[in-house]
């Protein structure tokens, strides 16, 4: 159950952020924010890479005490951050994947529209039902 | 009221009341209670209405500029009872064709629209305006639109910034409009329009009541069709379409539809959710149905519909050629699109089922547990083979060793043996034509093949591994069918052709080839034959498939083998051959029974069973039959799976064998036969005797099912392989994404 996720354009703007109201929402944004670091970390430490599915899904960010930051980077340097409830019994990875690819397909479909310009907030309400579904489904 | 006061404002206090009284209806039938819904309860009693609503709105609008002369049209609008709702519809077609007629109905200047109002209103005033012109219409409901329109009017025009645009598309929606009320005079339109204005106006009451009902009825239809596509307006989509676009099949990419509909004015934001609702398949550009859904929701937006979450049916774009005529329809283009594909896969489960029925031992996962009683059998056989060894080195040798009988080989001997059996000569005859040594070879070569893919297959229960082994089943059953046919005549099995190599199971069937030329020489083959027999089964054990058919494999070559000397050697000749048949049939079904994949070793099977069959006369009976029975089925329905159903065949076959085995003395009938099949046979000298025929006849049989499970223990092997290499690939990327899990 994601409990917070964010799109984070190329530039480390958001593109779109969403958590679930029960927490204070500065926080994960807070925590988004930091994530970023760790994923250009992860980004740069790929180095080499090619971008192959795979080395899209960054995996657990970093742990604290009570989430799990994982992260998802696009090959458009579009980074996905989800964080999730540690007490969740923990979400397999590939159940994140899943959600990150669900993301990833939610984002192409925003990008398709051509009323879309990129690095606009996505304001698209099939996006925003998409991740209300998972937000809701991971619990 | 503020709806109905703000659209009446300069209005008739009548109009105003209808209004006020279309929204009451309005928010009794549920509707949302706005100007829309009122308009909207317009539209229900007149279906087409609502559907062409918001482009009568445009119209009206467009029309209202010519207020006066709309009035006029509506003089004639005193809705009649019955009529009420075509009525309206007239009217409102009416109007629109008035305010076409008379003015540019793009006119977004309406005088008195107010407008606030948006779109919905319109219609809504456009009915009430309707029934103005109607002007003498003691009907209330033309006061009603009347001042609707005005604001409709505004609405229309401020909206309609692209007035081109909307110019367009409102004649063409009133125009429907007046299609659909062509018929009843604008007053009867105008009564239905407004359930509530019905039951103020006196005469409208009479009407309305009459009307309501209608209208109810309406609404309920319209509103299950508020989106629906009216003929006029999707001809002038189409053209629109064709400005873009000039092929109808082709595609209007995103840049350009996003110009045009940016033209209507839209808020981006509702422009881009109009976007993601139409553009159905996500590729970025506008086929002809996506674009009529666009840009009647464009249409239905201006008019001051909210955009709905999802795709209306009715706009949904046809994935397949549903529609031809207008575009009314709610053909979910997916609808009917899906339904093909869900056809394709029902028609797996059916024969899978059928191959279940038909092998009812076999069948299901059991394969896995008909293996394993195989396996048990096998073991039999490998101590078979062992006994044997010492005396017929080259049969033990072919036997344990390479033989990999592909599964369908195996399959197909066993088949053949079970139709042997069942009395089946005909099918075998032409393998019996083969050389006996083929046949031989062929068996021990499926057989092989057979427990290599036993093998392989417990190790995968999965398909994939199947998918290597498809060779192997192919020659498998070739062989096996060799084998079966020439299995009587099993003198000098012809080597199996796709002898798998050392490593594979094809290689044991150069094994058994010599085998086979060395048995077939021998007397004492029949022994031998019953080692070969044995191998096939080992190798199913070996798989982790199901322990059940080994044991029962052993057993039934222990039975055998405990048969008389002499009919062990013609028993297990037998029991080979049955057994492959069995095996194959088995196999066969089995995996038929648990995977589709299997299918083309059920095929394979199959077709070695059905040679086994047809050489198995005196074999397991309706064992075998069934399975090879089971097994065809399932092969034919089934396609060339990979590795999957070479291992079951074997398995089966494996099974039948045991089962086969158990039946010595069928086998001996058998052997009878198989002597006498031997004896056709050049190989086997059936001259010297008929014990002599009947352990060469059984030898022969070993030998052939010895071929098959050899194939089957190749096809299995390679299977096995194919499944390490996966898994290897697979820890090849769970290192690679190590890296990333660490954190």
């Amino acid at each position: 159950m994601a409990v917070c996720v964010a799109v984070i354009a190329k530039e480390n703007y958001p593109l779109y952020i969403r958590s679930t109201p029960t927490e204070n929402e500065l926080k994960f944004h807070y925590m988004v924010h930091t994530s970023l670091d760790v994923v250009d970390e992860k980004v740069s430490a790929m180095g080499k890479a090619l971008v192959d599915q795979r080395e899209l899904y960054l995996g657990l960010l970093y742990p604290t005490e009570d989430y799990k930051v994982y992260g998802y980077v696009t090959n458009s340097k579009v980074k996905f951050v989800m964080v999730v409830d540690s007490s969740n019994t923990a979400l397999r990875d590939n159940e994140i994947r899943s959600m990150f690819r669900k993301l990833h397909n939610s984002y192409t479909d925003v990008m398709c529209n051509p009323f879309y310009n990129p690095g606009d907030r996505i304001q698209s309400r099939a996006f925003d039902t998409m991740v209300t579904s998972m937000m809701i489904q991971v619990c | 009221m503020e709806l109905c006061g703000a659209k009446r404002l300069g209005y008739f206090g009548r109009s105003q009341f209808y209004i006020a009284l279309k929204l009451v209806a309005v928010a009794q039938s549920g509707f949302p209670l706005r100007v829309e819904s009122i308009n909207t309860v317009k539209d229900l009693p007149l279906p087409r209405f609502v559907a062409s609503k918001n482009e009568q709105e445009s119209r009206h609008a467009a029309s209202y500029s010519s207020d006066s002369e709309n009035q006029g049209s509506y003089s004639g609008v005193i809705p009649p009872p019955p009529g009420r709702g075509q009525v309206k519809k007239g009217s409102i077609s009416h109007d629109t064709v008035q305010p076409r007629t008379s003015a540019d109905p793009q006119e977004p200047a309406s005088p008195v629209v107010s407008p606030q109002q948006s779109p919905p209103t319109s219609p809504h005033t456009w009915r009430k305006h309707n029934r103005h012109p109607s002007g003498g219409n003691s009907e209330r409901p033309l006061a009603g639109p009347g001042p609707f329109w005005s604001p409709f009017g505004e609405a229309q025009s401020g909206s309609s910034a692209g007035d081109a645009v909307w110019s367009g598309h409102s004649p063409p929606p009133p125009q429907e409009n007046w299609v659909s009320f062509a018929d009843t005079p604008p007053t009867s339109t105008l009564l239905t329009m407004h359930p509530a204005s019905v039951q103020d106006q006196t005469t409208v009451r009479t009407v309305a009541s009459a009307t309501t009902a209608n209208e109810i009825r309406r609404q309920s239809s319209s509103y299950d069709d508020p989106w629906k596509i009216t003929d006029e307006q999707r001809q002038y989509y189409v053209n629109q379409f064709k400005t873009i676009q000039p092929d109808l099949n082709g595609f209007i990419p995103g840049s350009a539809a996003k110009e045009f509909f940016t033209k209507s004015k839209l808020p981006i934001l509702e422009l881009s959710h109009i976007w993601e609702l139409s553009d159905f398949d996500k590729d970025g550009a506008l086929t002809l149905d996506e674009f009529c859904a666009a840009f009647h929701l464009v249409v239905a937006r201006k008019n001051g519909y909210d955009l709905p979450e999802k795709l209306p049916e009715s706009l949904m774009p046809k994935l397949i050629d549903l529609e031809d005529s207008a575009d009314v329809g709610d053909q979910p283009g997916e609808v009917g699109y899906s339904g093909s594909p869900a056809e394709a896969p029902p028609s797996k489960s059916p024969s899978m089922p059928s191959l279940n029925q038909t092998w009812p031992e076999l069948n299901q996962s059991s394969e896995w547990e008909t293996f394993s009683e195989r396996s048990s059998s096998s073991q039999t056989l490998t101590q078979f083979d062992s006994n044997i060894a010492p005396a017929d080195p080259d049969t033990a040798i072919v036997h344990p060793v390479p033989i990999r009988m592909t599964p369908s080989k195996i399959h197909m001997q066993e088949m053949e043996l079970k139709r042997t059996g069942s009395d089946h000569t005909n099918p075998t005859s032409p393998l019996l034509v083969k050389p006996s040594d083929l046949s031989e070879e062929n068996k021990i070569n499926s057989s092989v093949k057979f427990a290599s893919a036993n093998t392989v297959a417990d190790g995968y229960s999965s398909s994939d591994s199947f998918t290597s082994d498809p060779e192997q089943i192919g020659s498998n059953i070739t062989r096996q069918r060799s084998h079966s046919g020439t299995s009587p005549d099993n003198t000098a099995p012809p080597p199996p052709p796709p002898r798998p190599q050392p490593s594979h199971s094809r290689s044991s069937s150069l094994d058994m080839n010599r085998t086979f030329t060395v048995t077939t020489g021998q007397q004492q083959a029949g022994v031998v034959a019953h080692p070969p027999a044995v191998p096939p089964r080992p190798q199913p054990s070996q798989a982790p498939g199901p322990a059940v058919h080994r044991p029962v494999d052993a057993d039934g070559l222990v039975t055998h083998t405990s048969t008389s000397p002499q009919q062990i050697p013609e028993q297990p000749n037998f029991a080979d051959f049955s057994q492959f048949e069995v095996f194959a049939a088995s196999n066969v079904n089995e995996e038929q029974d648990d995977e589709a994949e299997k299918h083309p070793e059920v095929l394979s099977v199959e077709k070695a069973s059905d040679p086994a069959g047809s050489l198995r006369v005196a074999k397991t009976d309706s064992k075998i039959e069934e399975k090879t029975a089971a097994s065809a089925p399932a092969n034919v329905s089934k396609g060339t799976t990979p590795l999957a159903p070479p291992p079951k065949p074997v398995r089966r076959r494996l099974k039948s064998e045991d089962e086969l085995r158990p039946e010595v003395d069928e086998h001996t009938q058998k052997t009878g036969v198989l002597a006498a099949v031997l004896a056709s046979q050049p190989s086997i000298p059936r001259s010297v005797g008929k014990d002599k025929k009947a352990i060469q006849a059984s030898i022969r049989r070993n030998k052939e099912t010895n071929t098959v499970l050899a194939r089957l223990n190749s096809e299995l092997q390679q299977q096995l392989k194919d499944v390490l290499e996966e898994r290897i690939s697979l820890e090849v990327q769970l290192e690679q994404l190590r890296p990333f899990s660490h954190l």
